[in-house]
């Protein structure tokens, strides 16, 4: 079982990145006043089929052969169902995927977020050919970290130099602070 | 708002670096991370973040490449590091935390020696 949902996202989305996406699209989104966080994940990789869609909750069924259980969509899904929240997945071959949870914020049994900045800052180092467009929103606020305008300013400069790196993270935690004022849920 | 201006300084700065480093021979030593749901429920994220921390940190971006890959099957031993020099045996390191993964940059990756301790194949002995 993963212990912050941050983790489910990492997990998710590496889902997206093994679909061969070249674009995903992550968005979390805090509303207090509603009682309500949303997570999606979007790609535009290779997309499952009606069959695939209809079992891919299924904690016994996986596209893998390294063992008979897949666990990542089922964990993230009882997630949110436990809050009183929903799930979906939708997905179309060779269009792509959307995962999206919405948690009841105060429920006792909602996960916290945990540290999202060492997630997205994982998956964009991880897969430097991969194109992530990541927003964050609390109460109203807003900010949207976009590889491919990062990707252009930078020419052929690797995310994953030391400089790059840094500088991805600052960005991640400066602008979330900015964004939450240091919010924890 | 951090802007992006900082990123044009760094591209100025580093691409007479990175041509340096594109030249440089493909010899590389990899520093797999298994992070499918086995590996990151059990801590995997963490490990990773300070294995490429630490690579950046001592000055190994040349030599040392750190990834990730999925599930290989041992869940039971995750999160699990393997380290594959070129020309040498693959070595797989079990049950991995941050500080372990540091003891392995200093003695495995800088020192030249596995840290056998932490090996799968001290595991199975037991």
């Amino acid at each position: 079982m993963m212990t912050e949902l941050s983790l489910n996202v990492l997990d998710v989305a590496e889902n997206s990145a093994k679909a061969g996406a070249a674009l995903i699209q992550i968005a979390v989104a805090a509303d207090p006043d509603a009682d309500r966080l949303t997570i999606s994940i979007a790609d535009d990789g290779c997309g499952m089929t009606k069959e695939q869609l209809a079992r891919v909750t299924d904690p016994f069924f996986t596209s893998r052969t390294t063992r008979k259980v897949g666990l990542g969509v089922p964990f993230f899904k009882y997630a949110a169902e436990c809050t009183g929240g929903t799930f979906s997945i939708e997905s179309e071959p060779g269009k792509g995927t959307l995962v999206t949870a919405v948690f009841v914020m105060s429920h006792i049994d909602r996960m916290p977020l945990g540290d999202i900045n060492a997630t997205i800052h994982t998956l964009i180092t991880c897969h430097p050919d991969t194109d992530f467009v990541y927003t964050y929103s609390y109460s109203g606020k807003s900010f949207t970290l976009d590889t491919r305008q990062f990707r252009e300013i930078l020419g052929g400069v690797p995310f994953d130099l030391p400089d790059v790196s840094a500088f991805i993270a600052d960005y991640l935690s400066e602008n979330k602070l900015e964004t939450d004022g240091g919010a924890e849920y | 708002m951090k802007s992006l201006e900082e990123l044009k300084a760094i591209r100025e700065r580093m691409q007479n670096q990175v041509n340096l480093r594109e030249s440089g021979g493909q010899t590389a030593t990899r520093v797999v991370v298994g992070m499918a749901t086995c590996g990151i429920a059990s801590g995997a994220r963490p490990v990773l973040t300070a294995l490429s921390n630490l690579v950046q940190e001592k000055g190994l971006t040349g030599k040392v490449t750190v990834t990730q890959t999925g599930c290989i099957g041992l869940c039971q031993y995750e999160p699990i590091v393997e380290v594959m020099e070129p020309g040498k045996e693959k070595i797989t390191y079990i049950k991995m935390t941050p500080e372990k993964a540091a003891e392995i940059v200093e003695r495995h990756l800088i020192g030249g020696h596995p840290v056998e301790k932490y090996t799968l194949n001290s595991a199975d002995v037991k």
